[in-house]
């Protein structure tokens, strides 16, 4: 007998809600906006009082804000989503859910420093994509066309964030999602945030990046290593925002025929471990998929935690990426 | 009370990892109707020094008599007063009674009178005129509560330990303007009770300005509209006030005047404020550096009423960045005040240097002045400074001792060394 992931009243697997709280019982997702205004309630201090601007009354330090560290589980897929150690604020956001039955899809955005209110941007973007293929998901829609979709709606949704008078910091975000059916997986993105494959023969990189240093490569111009020390590394080609003129995702589908895990990141963590071996050298095995997001985020952070790092761990056919 | 304290902060909150000094600019300004509000219980004592060098040459107690008829003309009807003549003792002249008598065209009239029949005769002990007038505040202890204190000479006829003994003992209860008139008194010495005691010092070289002076003194407590104003500064645990030294005006260091008044928490006398005026205070905070990427409230500045009443609050914050960029810009404020108390320091060493033979070291010293004086636009230092060196570069700061220096000009530029140039807010 299962129960109900809310109220935890006895369900039956055929039920689409439950009888007691009225819950969807199809969809599990993260919540909408994140983790929102749910302040932790204590400082990294100790101290619990806080004056009106937020600042701790006993060490001074600002409030820490509940997206500074994030994790969200759902059965089979996990994401860990961190400030680092020398940004001011996280603005990554993440959003995932699965569809009983039909398969797992999950988001993570990158919130372009550059540009205003860029958490709000990553937020919106997600929080819009994961609604559009949860309810693809549900009415078994072809995932690139979902994917595609999702793309332009979390465009739209990060365009209506700008203000007119301010065009040239409109908010602005990268894009990475995966929808995993039972049978394959459709990655889409825009901009430099990243998804891996490592199964047990291999990793691979699924995602080409959206960057002017990647250009040159691809144009054989830059070699991969000069790309990576070359300033225009992360030089945005493609990004969402009301500046954008993006369309569509670029997407990759591939059957998913053995174990596995998807690993979704933000630039955050690819920094340092940036081609698919070095990823597979330091992924944990035979651990659930939190715990495989949690190592990550701990290597980047070991390594300098220069940006915010988000990482979204996804199994393939229950597999721990052994 | 209606007085509104507006407090600004000027600051560079970025950090460099690892910095654990912020230091910021507080600038407190007085606003609304304050202006217009007359305190009910104002009081004033005017103290007249009457010694034996007051008489010498008589021209010099004739215009001390005329300064504090000005000043008794000056006082608002109905302000508490009294006038004091202080020698190696110290005794009321007015009202005879003893304690404080309202103002009014009458009392005012008496008061004069009992001023013209002063005679001078005997030593100075000003701890003694500081205490008397201390017993005859008792009692007024609603409204700002001012004294003026006029002296010519030294403080003979008591040791400077019975003179702090007394400073210590009146500080916090009553406010004192400081003059000095001719060139037998010492700068230093006016300068503690000044200090002490919240006020000003300055010479008046030629007595017949004093009555200008007086008048001015007066006017400027009788706009006082709240008395006993504190700078409350709260610092996270683990930190501490480096210093807080008011720097416009006048430099006035306050750093050992704390008084604990909470967790955390100190506060800091800044005497009364009257409904139209500004100040600035200097203030570095050290804390415990925190991560980079961190924010923290280094301090928060509280201005607080005698009541307890809060009348305007800033924050100084700290930031910690990698950001060099961010780190290293220098906040303009901060840097001014930073030259004007050193501007101060050369002037004070040059002078003692110039007083003890040491050439090198005086024109060093008086030299970096000139430089400080003129990059900071602070042309009335420059002047005064022009009258004890001879200025060949301001730019570089080349400069000459003068042979000949009056007392008056060497006294003025000790005296006045502490008034600052006020920064230009950008």
């Amino acid at each position: 007998m299962e129960s109900c992931p809310e109220c935890a009243s006895p369900v039956a697997s055929q039920d689409r809600f439950c009888e007691a709280c009225g819950r969807n019982l199809r969809v599990q997702r993260t919540p909408v906006g994140g983790p929102g205004a749910q302040w932790p309630p204590m400082c990294a201090c100790g101290g619990e009082e806080f004056d009106a601007d937020g600042f701790c009354e006993q060490c001074g330090r600002a409030r820490p804000s509940a997206r500074d560290r994030v994790e969200f589980v759902l059965p089979g897929v996990a994401g860990v989503s961190d400030r680092g150690k020398r940004r001011q604020r996280n603005e990554d956001s993440m959003a995932f859910g699965r569809v009983r039955g039909r398969g797992v899809a999950a988001v993570v955005c990158d919130g372009v420093a550059s540009s205003e209110r860029a958490e709000q941007a990553s937020q919106q973007a997600v929080d819009t994509a994961a609604d559009v293929l949860l309810t693809g998901l549900q009415s078994g829609m072809d995932a690139e066309a979902l994917t595609t979709d999702a793309v332009v709606a979390a465009n739209e949704a990060v365009s209506r964030l700008a203000r007119p008078e301010a065009a040239e910091v409109a908010p602005s975000c990268t894009f990475v999602s995966v929808v995993v059916t039972d049978d394959s997986a459709t990655v889409g993105w825009v901009g430099d945030s990243r998804a891996y494959l490592v199964a047990e023969a291999g990793a691979a990189r699924l995602t080409t990046d959206d960057t002017w240093a990647a250009q040159l490569v691809a144009e054989g111009v830059l070699t991969e290593e000069e790309a990576l020390t070359d300033r225009r590394a992360h030089v945005l080609s493609r990004w969402l925002g009301a500046d954008s003129g993006v369309e569509a995702p670029q997407t990759v589908t591939f059957k998913v025929q053995t174990p596995g895990l998807l690993v979704l990141c933000s630039d955050g963590l690819w920094n340092y471990v940036p081609e698919p071996e070095d990823l597979l050298e330091v992924l944990p095995r035979g651990v659930p998929p939190i715990e495989v997001a949690r190592e990550l985020v701990e290597v980047a952070l070991k390594a300098g935690g220069h940006d915010n790092i988000t990482v979204v761990v996804v199994q393939l056919r229950g597999g721990h990426g052994a | 009370m209606g007085l509104d304290l507006a407090v600004e902060v000027f600051q560079n909150e970025y950090l460099p990892r690892g910095a654990a000094e912020v230091d910021a600019i507080v600038t407190v300004t007085a606003t609304g109707a304050a202006a217009r509000v007359v305190p009910a219980d104002a009081a004033e004592v005017i103290i007249v020094d009457t010694s034996g060098s007051m008489g010498f040459p008589a021209s010099k107690l004739a215009a001390a008599k005329r300064a504090t008829e000005a000043a008794v003309d000056t006082l608002r009807d109905g302000v508490w007063f009294a006038v004091v003549a202080g020698t190696d003792s110290a005794r009321v002249v007015y009202p005879r009674a003893g304690g404080l008598v309202a103002a009014d065209p009458r009392t005012r009239l008496a008061a004069k009178q009992a001023v013209r029949r002063l005679r001078a005769d005997g030593g100075t002990a000003m701890g003694r005129w500081l205490e008397l007038a201390d017993g005859l505040f008792d009692g007024y202890a609603g409204g700002p509560r001012h004294a003026i204190l006029l002296t010519d000479g030294e403080n003979q006829h008591e040791s400077p330990h019975e003179l702090s003994r007394v400073l210590e003992a009146v500080a916090g209860r009553f406010t004192c303007d400081c003059r000095g008139v001719g060139t037998d008194w010492q700068v230093a010495e006016l300068r503690r009770i000044a200090e002490a005691l919240l006020g000003t010092v300055d010479i008046v070289a030629d007595p017949e300005g004093l009555a200008d002076d007086f008048r001015s003194v007066a006017a400027t407590a009788m706009g006082k509209a709240v008395a006993d104003v504190s700078l409350r500064l709260w610092t996270p645990e683990g930190a501490g006030v480096v210093l807080l030294k008011q720097v416009s005006p006048g430099l006035l260091d306050l750093t050992g005047r704390r008084v604990e008044s909470g967790p955390r928490t100190g506060d800091y006398p800044t005497g009364a404020w009257g409904g139209a005026e500004s100040r600035d205070y200097h203030l570095r905070v050290r804390v415990r550096p925190a991560d980079v990427g961190d924010r923290m409230l280094a301090s928060r500045v509280s201005l607080v009423g005698p009541s307890g009443d809060v009348l305007g609050q800033g924050r100084v914050l700290a930031v910690w960045t990698e950001d060099s960029a961010l780190s290293t810009r220098i906040n303009r404020e901060v840097a001014h005040y930073t030259g004007q108390a050193e501007l101060a320091e050369a002037i004070r060493d040059g002078l003692e240097a110039r007083k003890a033979g040491d050439v090198g070291r005086a024109t060093a010293k008086l030299g970096r002045a000139v430089r400080l004086a003129h990059e900071s636009g602070n042309t009335d230092t420059a002047k005064l400074l022009a009258g004890v060196v001879d200025v060949e570069d301001p730019g570089t700061g080349t400069v000459k001792l003068r042979a000949r220096v009056a007392d008056a000009d060497e006294m003025t530029l000790d005296t006045r060394s502490t008034v600052t140039k006020r920064v230009r807010k950008g």
